[in-house]
């Protein structure tokens, strides 16, 4: 499993820097979402990796880390995925403001070929 | 009044007169005065306890565990310092008020002097040096703001930016020493240091510190190499230059050379480095002010070379030199301040400073001249003056001094040629201005100043008089005490007395007053012939030309590292940003190596291969896909973003695995209207693709492949080795008995973690209004206004039974009825199910965020079936509200704890009786939480529906070129 994910974190975030690094403005923004899947589950990774072991408390089970997941990545990745939308958003409008006033969808804003 | 309230007592003055009316002069200037006064006189009832060597001292803790305290620090030698600052600060104060012209901003004069006043208290009070050098920093920028006080001159703008450069530098000097220092002693506090002396000296640092230290005091204090930044502050208003040029700023270096005196002189090295450059600085700044013809630039030079005679007197490791220092420091500040304000009378009421149109003016203003002439006698070293006895002690100096046979002629030599100059200059300030025919030229006709302008030359010149005549009664003690901690140790034997006999020193001033007096005889006729405008013999030593070459080349270098190190192509920017992070964590791989541990391992089930099987190849294949076939890249994304929330929602994440796939609706649905405005792109099969592009991609694949390895070996060290448990066990154990819920993940966010998430919040709300506010001027480029291809497919007068969208305002009768009825049905039961999340989410996977994207999905549904209008014509959404209401109610939770005295946003959980429900759980939280909801809400209707109405807009301007177009959000 743990294999699994290592190689699953690694893929998303390889095809997310090569998005980064293509010239057009739609592939950058892909390229980041792609790289914050990977670095969601990076770091959610970082705490306990359990299956069914949620971290919501039930009775006469003691609250420890041997029986649920670790919660502190869940709430950071929890923020984590809202803030990414927000930012999505934004850098979204600017690339559409970039094209409408340069007239290209080069992320430099210029119209020939790199 | 304590330190502390000394201290910030001149702050609060200068915002207070910053708010006040610009031109209120008189009350402007009585504020500042009683700011000073009070300060000056709370200083003086200090002096008994200082005097004796005492020393007060107050801390206020900042960050005591780092040992960051401000703390101040009251000695003999501060306390002369700050008295200084304070008398001196009143006088100007009055001073100023008649000096400037009703057209001024006074208010922002006003306060800026105080503000000064307070940031050189903030030096001289200093208990810790590291504090010591931010209001260093502070009287630099002060400073700047205060010379280019007229900033409509560009001379006084070139010499402000060239003062704080020049200070500013030396500041950056002094911090390096101070950091060196503190290393060697082991703590920044001024007592330590100023006990570690011995220490410091024998440090093989020494030199280091010394050199650092040097810079901050000489680019200060105006010493040779560094003078070249005074002259040109004289733009700014007189009051400045005598407060500033006199007593305060470039003293600033002084105090700083006697401060650490105990802990850094005494050695061969300082002795050639503070004694060369104060000598250096003395003879030069003599001579060129021999040869000025501005009034203030006479007393520019005059005090670069008085500057370094204390400095030199620093530098001759005598500990009587140093007191002597001490005490040409006060008189040099007293008649000093006279003179310029002296100057500034002659310059305000004859409307020149050329000495070579001025004449006779004693006729003009008797007591100014007196006044004038007599501070002058002081600054020339005349007997009876408070600068003659001051001079006597350092011709003593200089004629004791024990160093190398040729040194020890030297000194003394130069001091005398020194003396001359002042002499002559002296001269030409007073003697040639007031005595003479009366000039005729004037620009204006000349008059007696007002007679509040002279009381604080009276008041300077009087106890240069009194200091003078009386010395060991009216300054003795004060010097004493000031003296005292500049020496550290007992005080050496020195005396006080008007005459000394017939010796030695005495005879260098009576050369100095007779060549002096014939060599300005000289020189005038010189002068009057034409000759001499310029200082001779030093044409070519120009500091402020070597200043500005070195600006300009210091320019040319940056200029030429920016084109050949720097880039704006973002690609390469990306390129080197990720390959240098990529370096760096390599980098760190040798130390903490990259190996797999122990941890106990959970079994691969085909399922879950399976599912990242199919991850991957969405994740590929959008990185693919991106670049010709962007919906299909948007479905593949929503592909692996499906994978991934499936992931946490298999690995005992659900409170993720819902959040994930709310985003990702929201996402995809923002990609499709965003879809619309970029330019269609195909695959042109003419372009060759050239060597050089494959070579580009195949180094980008080979960074983002090396980029994906590190991050999966990375994910699979951390995966494999013992999990950190560091804060985790603490929510699980707290959740339920203090957070009052049992879904831990949501009591982190809603309490535990709240103040964290009442910023998110706030972020997402700021975001939100940011697009909102970039879209309403977004100009979409030609080619994407006109109906994309599908929609204007259909001819405009065909025969149809569908609506066509973008010409009827009301979709949902067309073509989408069926799909519109659905959605209206679903809008009911998706708020029943945000509702059940949203009160579930305290103890079960749910919670705000969730609850709230499902009701933006909701809602965004009906404007993707039905159409913006039809949407709008119905319901009036207002997301600007949702989301003020939302920050309101998660701030007023907040508060509301802190109304009963608990900390920001801490939970009270209340258990309410319902009848036939039974108890119900009613945390505050739920309020926080309630706000969460309402900013999601908010925030992801205004950024979507924000972008939906461009095409409303677009449309509309299309078909009316002529009618501006109107934004037709809602908000």
């Amino acid at each position: 499993m743990e294999a699994v994910l290592a190689l699953v974190i690694g893929v998303l975030g390889a095809a997310g820097v090569w998005l980064l690094l293509r010239p057009r403005t739609f592939q950058v923004i892909m390229g980041l979402t792609l790289l914050s899947y990977a670095v969601n589950l990076f770091i959610f990774s970082m705490g306990s990796v359990f299956i069914a072991k949620p971290p919501i408390v039930k009775p006469g089970l003691t609250p420890d880390l041997e029986h649920y997941t670790d919660p502190v990545p869940q709430s950071l990745v929890l923020t984590a995925i809202v803030i990414g939308f927000a930012t999505t958003a934004l850098f979204l409008v600017v690339l559409l403001a970039s094209r409408g006033l340069s007239g290209t969808d080069q992320v430099d804003g210029d119209t020939e070929e790199p | 009044m304590s330190l502390f309230a000394l201290l910030v007592l001149p702050f609060i003055g200068s915002a207070l007169t910053a708010f006040l009316s610009t031109r209120a002069r008189t009350t402007l200037a009585s504020i500042a005065g009683l700011v000073s006064a009070v300060a000056a006189v709370r200083l003086s009832s200090l002096f008994e306890q200082v005097r004796e060597g005492g020393v007060l001292q107050e801390t206020i803790p900042w960050i005591p565990s780092l040992g960051l305290n401000l703390t101040l620090r009251i000695d003999g030698f501060a306390w002369m310092f700050a008295v200084l600052v304070t008398v001196i600060g009143a006088l100007v104060s009055l001073y100023a008020r008649y000096y400037m012209s009703p057209e001024d901003p006074v208010a922002r004069f006003y306060a800026y002097l105080l503000a000064f006043m307070g940031a050189m208290l903030g030096v001289v009070l200093a208990g810790n040096l590291v504090q010591l050098v931010v209001f260093w920093e502070l009287t630099s920028l002060i400073s700047f703001l205060l010379i280019g006080y007229w900033h409509h001159r560009a001379d006084a703008q070139r010499g402000a930016r060239m003062a704080l450069i020049v200070t500013g530098t030396g500041g950056l000097g002094l911090l390096g020493a101070v950091i060196i220092l503190g290393q060697i002693v082991g703590s920044y506090e001024l007592d330590v240091v100023l006990t570690a002396g011995d220490r410091v000296r024998a440090h093989a640092l020494y030199p280091w510190v010394l050199a650092l230290f040097v810079l901050g005091a000489f680019t200060k204090s105006a010493q040779f190499p560094f003078h070249f930044w005074l002259p040109r502050a004289m733009a700014a208003p007189t009051p400045v230059s005598a407060y500033l040029h006199s007593a305060t700023m470039v003293k600033a270096g002084v105090f700083l050379l006697g401060r650490l005196w105990p802990v850094l002189s005494g050695t061969e090295l300082w002795f050639w480095l503070v004694g060369g450059a104060g000598m250096a600085t003395l003879v030069l700044g003599a001579y060129i002010a021999m040869f000025q013809h501005d009034l203030k630039r006479v007393l520019a030079y005059s005090t670069i070379s008085h500057l370094g005679l204390i400095t030199l007197l620093f530098g001759l490791n005598s500990s009587l030199a140093a007191v002597a220092a001490v005490f040409h420091t006060m008189n040099h500040a007293t008649f000093k301040a006279s003179l310029f304000m002296a100057a500034g009378v002659v310059d305000h009421e004859t409307g020149t400073r050329d000495i070579r149109r001025l004449s006779g003016l004693i006729s003009f203003m008797p007591h100014t001249g007196v006044l004038a002439l007599v501070a002058s006698a002081a600054m020339a070293g005349v007997p009876l003056l408070n600068g003659f006895l001051s001079k006597e002690m350092f011709f003593a100096e200089t004629v004791f001094l024990s160093a190398q046979p040729w040194v020890e002629v030297a000194v003394p030599l130069l001091a005398t040629i020194a003396a001359i100059f002042a002499v002559v200059y002296s001269l030409r300030f007073s003697y040639q201005i007031f005595f003479g025919p009366a000039s005729t030229d004037l620009p204006r006709k000349p008059e007696e100043a007002p007679r509040w302008m002279r009381i604080p030359i009276e008041l300077l010149v009087l106890s240069c008089l009194i200091v003078g005549v009386a010395p060991a009664v009216s300054i003795g003690p004060s010097l004493a005490a000031a003296a005292r901690p500049v020496v550290a140790g007992p005080l050496p034997k020195y005396s006080l007395a008007v005459w000394h006999g017939f010796n030695l020193p005495f005879v260098m001033s009576l050369v100095a007053i007779s060549v002096g007096l014939v060599s300005f005889g000289w020189l005038r006729k010189q002068q009057e012939r034409g000759r001499f405008a310029d200082p001779p013999l030093i044409q070519r030593l120009n500091g402020r030309r070597l200043f500005e070459s070195g600006l300009v080349g210091l320019t040319r270098l940056c200029r030429f590292a920016l084109r050949w190190l720097g880039t704006e192509r973002l690609q390469t920017q990306m390129f080197v940003a990720i390959s240098v992070a990529l370096a760096l964590s390599l980098l760190a791989s040798q130390d903490v190596p990259l190996a797999w541990g122990e941890r106990e391992r959970l079994p691969a089930s085909p399922a879950f291969v399976i599912l990242w099987v199919i991850g991957a190849i969405c994740a590929v294949g959008a990185a693919v896909m991106a670049k010709f076939h962007r919906l299909v890249a948007i479905t593949l994304m929503g592909g692996a973003g499906l994978v991934t929330c499936l992931t946490f929602a298999w690995l005992s994440a659900p409170d993720l695995a819902l959040t994930q796939i709310v985003v990702e609706v929201v996402t995809t649905t923002l990609f499709l209207l965003g879809l619309r405005w970029l330019p269609m792109r195909v695959r042109d099969v003419t372009v060759r693709l050239t060597m050089r592009d494959y070579a580009r991609r195949g180094r980008d694949l080979l960074l983002a492949v090396s980029a994906g390895g590190a991050l999966a070996a990375l994910s699979f060290a951390l995966l494999t080795r013992p999990a950190p448990h560091s804060i985790s066990p603490f929510f699980l154990r707290y959740a339920l008995p203090d957070g009052g819920g049992t879904n831990v993940v949501n009591v982190m966010l809603v309490d535990f973690r709240a103040f964290d998430t009442l910023g998110e919040i706030t972020v997402l709300g700021a975001v939100a209004l940011t697009v909102y506010a970039l879209l309403r001027r977004f100009r979409p480029s030609i080619e994407s206004i006109d109906a994309p291809q599908q929609q204007s497919a259909l001819p405009a007068d065909v025969v149809t039974d569908l609506v066509k969208p973008r010409s009827s305002d009301d979709a949902a009768r067309g073509y989408m009825m069926v799909p519109a009825v659905i959605a209206q049905i679903l809008l009911p039961v998706a708020i029943v199910v945000a509702v059940h999340f949203f009160l579930r989410g305290h103890n079960e996977p749910g919670g705000g965020f969730v609850a709230g994207l499902i009701v933006a999905i909701a809602l965004l549904l009906q404007y993707v079936v039905s159409g913006a209008q039809w949407v709008e014509g119905r319901t009036h959404l207002r997301p600007a509200r949702w989301i003020a209401m939302g920050l309101l109610a998660g701030a007023t939770t907040g508060l509301g704890a802190v109304a009963f005295g608990y900390p920001f946003l801490t939970t009270h959980t209340a258990q309410i009786p319902l009848p036939w429900v039974g108890e119900a759980h009613l945390p505050s939280a739920t309020f926080f939480d309630l706000g969460v909801f309402a900013v999601v809400v908010g925030a992801t209707l205004l950024i979507l529906t924000a972008l939906a109405h461009q095409s409303i807009r677009a449309h509309r301007r299309s078909s009316h070129n002529s009618v501006p177009p109107r934004p037709v959000e809602r908000v």
